[in-house]
């Protein structure tokens, strides 16, 4: 079995806003990574937070903590926070939570910085 | 109910169901791995390799990847404190229905030596209360048709969870379905085997896996 490695972080900047797009799968192992992540991202103090998720293969339940903990602290700076490019196997997690109202999920990157 | 020991530690009970045959007496696949979470990838590569090759649709594979991935997870962090060396065992049966012969429901028992918990207070959380953490439990009952908590003896936790296949892709228990497989690499039925000896198992023989 092929070892697909750590989960892999883009960070843009894009006219103020930072666009975080982790690549890879993010489980147990990986959400910390993904977590560091959206704090750096968070400090940066962006105009916006945009987690574009079209690179996320598959996403469990540390990766929605770590994703929600990032909503409560742009919350609290004020800093928007919007995901795009979820993937049909994404989009079912946060459905089974029951958390696509929770957030605002767009379709697309074009969609998410417009 | 029928104490079957396996090549290692780990005692198991099979559960006397309504009907017996249903249950079948040896697991398809059973996997020993050591509670690192590094490994968890490998893992849910061959649960949703394994489900789709036994007929399920291919979103109800990655459901019951995240359900065992889930419990998985539990276990590494509840069970074992997050320790790396924790010892955890997960069989997949395929339990066929005894009246038509059909694999009807796939069944998953994850074992482990940690911690024991009440199987009583083992729930999932108010889905109202936005916040991080505490969703798993609530995934795998959401996605499983049946979910079951055990205290094993004399430590660990078992967890059986089934997943009926949905009726329009069920399949003649012999006839493994082949998602993904070309025509020329397709599935031959399974090779009869000897059937299971409770005392080799009892003597810490090895299960012949297909």
């Amino acid at each position: 079995m092929a070892d697909k490695g750590p989960l892999q972080m883009k960070f843009e900047l894009r006219d103020g806003a930072v666009i975080l797009s982790p690549e890879g799968e993010v489980g147990y192992h990986e959400a910390p990574a993904l977590r560091i992540a959206l704090r750096e991202a968070l400090d940066r103090k962006p105009s916006r937070l945009v987690v574009n998720l079209a690179g996320v293969a598959y996403m469990a339940t540390p990766g929605l903590a770590t994703l929600i903990e990032a909503l409560q602290i742009s919350k609290r700076t004020q800093i928007p926070l919007v995901l795009c490019g979820l993937t049909d196997r994404v989009r079912a997690i946060f459905e089974i939570a029951r958390l696509p109202s929770v957030f605002k999920i767009v379709a697309d990157l074009p969609a998410a910085t417009a | 109910m029928t104490a079957i020991r396996n090549s290692h530690s780990f005692p198991r009970m099979t559960t006397a169901a309504p009907i017996t045959l249903q249950h079948a007496p040896r697991p398809e696949i059973c996997l020993q791995l050591v509670s690192n979470p590094a490994y968890l990838c490998g893992v849910r590569e061959l649960i949703g390799l394994f489900c789709k090759r036994v007929g399920f649709p291919e979103a109800h594979a990655s459901r019951i990847v995240l359900a065992v991935d889930e419990a998985l997870a539990n276990v590494m962090t509840h069970g074992y404190d997050r320790r790396l060396d924790g010892q955890i065992e997960v069989s997949l049966f395929k339990d066929i229905d005894a009246a038509t012969g059909i694999f009807g429901s796939l069944r998953i028992i994850i074992e482990d030596d940690g911690k024991q918990t009440d199987p009583a207070i083992i729930k999932s959380r108010d889905l109202d209360d936005i916040r991080p953490g505490g969703l798993g439990v609530h995934i795998i009952k959401e996605v499983m048709d049946s979910v079951k908590y055990e205290q094993r003896e004399p430590r660990g936790m078992r967890l059986t969870m089934c997943k009926h296949l949905p009726e329009e892709t069920a399949l003649p228990a012999s006839e493994p379905s082949c998602c993904g497989v070309s025509p020329t690499n397709s599935c031959s039925p399974a090779p009869a085997l000897r059937p299971f000896d409770p005392q080799r198992g009892e003597q810490g023989g090895t299960q012949p896996i297909m």
